[in-house]
C-alpha cells in the first residue's frame, strides 16, 4: 500500500519520508486508530503544513514521526525515514543522538514546555553540552547568541531568569532557541502559535520562517488554522480522522481545493471583504471516534456532498494536478461533485442523513 | 525578602501556640497541689498554701504573662514533682528524640526517593505493582509491630543490635548509633511507604508534562530527566509531609520510646501528664509546638527554593 510518491517528480533523497505510517493505541475500549496510513515527504529547506481540527490525529502523527510515543500499548507500522535512516525501529538510546541534534520540536504551550524551576540559560546550554560538548563560558556565549538570534532583548540577563519572568511570546522564542541550538535539519512545530496573542503569533511565524531560510532547515508546522500556514508552507496536507484527505502545494490548495473538508476549513476562515455579522460557516458535527471507525469515507456524516458510495467505499488519495491529491469520490469543483451537491440540495439531506441548510450553501456558492 | 515577609505571621502563630498550650494545660482536670502534697498531707490549709506559692490562684492572664515572660528568658519553672528545672529536663531528653527522629526521616527519604522514582518511571509495570503493594503493606503495619519484629530479628536472633537502652553520643558515638538504629528503623518503615506513594504520584504527573517531552527531544538521558528535570517539581507533597513529620517526631513517639526504653521527650510528656506535673507538661508542649511551627516555616522557605515562582509571586508575568 505504498503511496509515497515524489510530489514534484524530483528523485533526490528527501529529508523526511513517511510511508504508510499507522499508529494505533490499545485501550480498554478498543483500538484507537489515531494515525491510519499517512504518507508524507519533506525536503531540505521546505515547509510542510499539516492542518486538521482537534482529534484529527495530527499531534499523534508528530509524536509518532519523532519516535516519542511510549512503547507499551502502542502499535506502530509503516516507516519513517530521516535522511534515509529508519526511525521507527530505532532504540531510544540511538534516538537521543538524533533528538536535539538533527531533529527538533517545539510544542504548543510555551508556559508548560519550559521547566518552571530551571533557569533559561541552563535549559539552553543543556543540549549544547550533550550534543556539541560545549561547557561553561563557551556554552553561555553560544546561548546568548541563540537568544539574540530569536530576537530576545537583553539576552545575557535573560539567561539567569526563570520562564515565569518572561511573557508568552518571549517564552516561545526561548523554546525556538532551544530547538535551534544544535542546528537541526528538521524542526517539527506542533501548534507553535496557538497559545499566543494574535500579534505575537505573526512575529513567531516570521521568526520560524527566517530561521528556516538561514539554516536551510526542513519545517513541519502542525496547526488547526489554515491561516497560519497560508503564506508560509510550500505544501499543505489536510488531515481528517487519522488520514490525509488532501495534499497540494499551498497556492494550488487555496485556488482549487478538491476535498469537501478542505472547502469547509476554508469557509470557516473569516474574510475581510465580507460584510460585518456574516455568519461563519462552521463544519457541522465533530470528528468521528477513532475506535472502530465506520466503513466508507470518515467525513461522510459531516459532508454536504455525501452519496451512498461514500458510506461504503473508502476513497483513496487520487491525483488531480501536479502534486495535488485528494481522497474523495465526488471532489469539489468537478462535475461529479457539483451533481452530488445538487442531488443532496434537492433532497434536503445527504446520503448520510445530515440535513442541508440550502440557504447557507447557496450564499456560500454565490460568494 | 520572602523570609522577612513571612516573619510577622510566624510570630503571630508562635504567640497563639503558646497561649493555647497554656490554656489547655490549665484546663487539665486534677489539682496539682493535691498531687504535690499527696493524699494524706492534703489538709485544706496546706493545699491553699501550695496553691498560693505556685500562683495557681492568680487570674489566668496574670499566670500566662508570668509564665511566658519567664519562658522567654529560658526559665520554664521547676517540676512540681522532682523540683528539677523544666528546661533542663527537656534539654536532656530532646537530643535523644531528635536524633532518632531525624535518623528515621533520613533513612525513609534515602529509600523512598529512588524507589518512588523507579515506581513512577515504570508506572503500570510489575516493578511498580510490587513496590506499590509492598508500601501499602508496610503502611498497614503499626510501628510497634515493626519494632517488635526488628527486635526479634536484630537483637534476639542475630544479636547484633541492642533491644533497649540509650548511650549518649558524647560517651560513645558508635554505641550511640547502634542504640538509635532500631528505634529509627521502626519509625522509618511507615514513613518510607508514605513518601514512596507521594513521590510516585507526583512524579507520574510531572513525567507527563510538556517540559519533560521537551527534555527528551533535546536528547537528554532518562536518568538526567528523572533527577534533574522531574525530581524537583515533583517533591512538593513529599517536602510538606516530611516537614510535618519532622515536627511530629520532635514530639517523640511515646510508643517507640517506651518500647526501646529511650529517655526521650515523648516519655517525659507521658509521665508528666500522668503525674499532673503541670509546668513540665506546659514546657514540653510549648517546645513541641514551637518546633512544629519553626520546621514548617523552614519548609515554606524551602518551597521557594524548589519553585522560584513562589518567591517572585505566582500571579506575576503570565503570558
Amino acid at each position: 500500500m505504498s503511496t509515497a510518491r515524489p510530489l514534484d517528480g524530483r528523485v533526490d533523497e528527501p529529508l523526511l519520508e513517511v510511508d504508510d505510517l499507522r499508529t494505533y493505541f490499545d485501550t480498554p475500549r478498543g483500538v484507537v486508530k489515531a494515525v491510519d496510513g499517512v504518507s508524507l515527504r519533506v525536503d531540505r529547506g521546505k515547509t510542510l503544513g499539516i492542518v486538521g481540527e482537534s482529534g484529527s490525529g495530527k499531534t499523534v502523527l508528530s509524536r509518532s514521526i519523532m519516535n516519542l510515543l511510549p512503547k507499551n500499548n502502542t502499535i506502530r507500522e509503516g516507516s519513517v525515514r530521516f535522511e534515509g535512516r529508519e526511525l521507527t525501529t530505532m532504540k531510544n538510546k540511538e534516538m537521543r543522538t538524533i533528538w536535539g541534534a538533527e531533529l527538533a520540536m517545539i510544542l504548543q504551550d510555551p508556559m508548560t514546555s519550559l521547566n518552571p524551576v530551571t533557569k533559561i540559560g541552563e535549559q539552553i546550554t543543556e543540549s549544547l553540552g550533550i550534543h556539541l560538548g560545549e561547557k561553561g563560558k563557551t556554552a553561555r556565549a553560544h546561548a546568548v547568541e541563540l537568544l539574540k538570534s530569536v530576537g530576545i532583548p537583553a539576552a545575557e540577563r535573560r539567561l539567569g531568569e526563570y520562564p515565569h519572568q518572561l511573557s508568552g511570546g518571549m517564552r516561545q522564542r526561548v523554546t525556538i532557541a532551544i530547538a535551534l541550538a544544535c542546528g537541526p535539519k528538521l524542526l517539527v512545530a506542533d501548534e507553535p502559535t496557538t497559545a499566543l496573542d494574535v500579534t505575537v503569533q505573526r512575529q513567531i511565524l516570521d521568526l520560524l520562517e527566517s530561521q528556516q531560510h538561514q539554516r536551510n532547515m526542513g519545517l513541519i508546522i502542525i496547526t488547526h488554522d489554515l491561516g497560519v500556514v497560508a503564506g508560509r508552507a510550500d505544501e499543505i496536507a489536510v488531515m481528517y480522522a487519522g488520514r490525509i484527505v488532501e495534499r497540494a502545494p499551498t497556492k494550488e490548495l487555496f485556488a482549487r481545493n478538491r476535498h469537501p473538508y478542505t472547502e469547509g476549513l476554508l469557509r470557516s476562515i473569516p474574510r475581510l471583504h465580507q460584510p460585518s455579522h456574516t455568519r461563519l460557516q462552521a463544519i457541522p458535527g465533530r470528528p468521528p471516534e477513532l475506535i472502530d471507525p465506520p466503513a466508507g469515507c470518515r467525513f461522510a456524516p459531516r459532508c454536504n456532498y455525501a452519496q451512498d458510495k461514500c458510506l461504503t467505499e473508502t476513497p483513496l488519495l487520487a491525483p488531480h494536478a501536479a502534486g495535488h491529491e485528494a481522497a474523495c469520490h465526488f471532489p469539489v469543483g468537478t462535475t461529479a461533485g457539483q451533481e452530488a451537491l445538487e442531488r443532496n440540495l434537492a433532497a434536503g439531506r445527504t446520503a448520510a442523513g445530515t440535513p442541508l441548510d440550502s440557504t447557507l450553501i447557496a450564499t456560500a456558492g454565490a460568494a | 525578602m520572602y523570609v522577612l515577609r513571612r516573619l510577622p505571621s510566624l510570630l503571630a502563630t508562635l504567640f497563639a501556640v503558646s497561649l493555647l498550650t497554656f490554656l489547655m494545660t490549665s484546663l487539665l482536670p486534677g489539682d496539682p497541689a493535691l498531687q504535690i502534697l499527696g493524699a494524706e498531707n492534703a489538709t485544706p490549709e496546706a493545699i491553699a498554701e501550695v496553691r498560693a506559692e505556685l500562683g495557681l490562684d492568680d487570674p489566668l492572664p496574670v499566670r500566662y504573662l508570668a509564665w511566658i515572660g519567664d519562658a522567654l528568658t529560658g526559665d520554664f519553672g521547676r517540676s512540681y514533682r522532682t523540683s528539677e528545672p523544666v528546661a533542663e529536663a527537656i534539654i536532656d531528653r530532646l537530643p535523644v528524640t531528635a536524633e532518632v527522629g531525624i535518623l528515621a526521616i533520613i533513612i525513609a527519604l534515602l529509600v523512598a526517593i529512588p524507589v518512588g522514582m523507579l515506581s513512577a518511571y515504570r508506572a503500570g509495570t510489575r516493578t511498580d505493582k510490587i513496590i506499590s503493594s509492598t508500601s501499602f503493606g508496610l503502611l498497614a503495619v503499626p510501628n510497634f509491630m515493626v519494632a517488635i519484629f526488628l527486635i526479634l530479628i536484630f537483637s534476639v536472633t542475630l544479636g547484633i543490635l541492642p533491644a533497649t537502652g540509650w548511650v549518649n553520643f558524647t560517651d560513645d558515638p558508635v554505641q550511640n548509633l547502634r542504640s538509635a538504629l532500631l528505634p529509627a528503623l521502626s519509625l522509618a518503615i511507615a514513613e518510607m511507604a508514605v513518601y514512596t506513594r507521594l513521590l510516585r504520584t507526583d512524579m507520574i504527573a510531572t513525567l507527563q508534562q510538556d517540559f519533560v517531552t521537551m527534555a527528551r527531544v533535546k536528547g537528554v538521558s532518562n536518568r538526567r530527566i528523572l533527577f534533574r528535570h522531574a525530581l524537583r517539581p515533583s517533591s512538593f507533597s513529599l517536602m510538606t509531609v516530611a516537614g510535618v513529620q519532622v515536627g511530629a517526631i520532635i514530639g517523640g513517639s511515646v510508643v517507640i520510646e517506651t518500647l526501646f526504653a529511650l529517655p526521650g521527650v515523648g516519655r517525659l510528656l507521658l509521665d508528666s501528664v500522668v503525674q499532673r506535673d503541670l509546668l513540665m507538661v506546659q514546657g514540653v508542649a510549648l517546645v513541641i509546638a514551637v518546633s512544629y511551627v519553626v520546621v514548617n516555616f523552614t519548609v515554606d522557605i524551602l518551597y521557594s527554593y524548589l519553585d522560584p515562582r513562589i518567591s517572585h509571586g505566582r500571579s506575576a508575568a503570565r503570558v
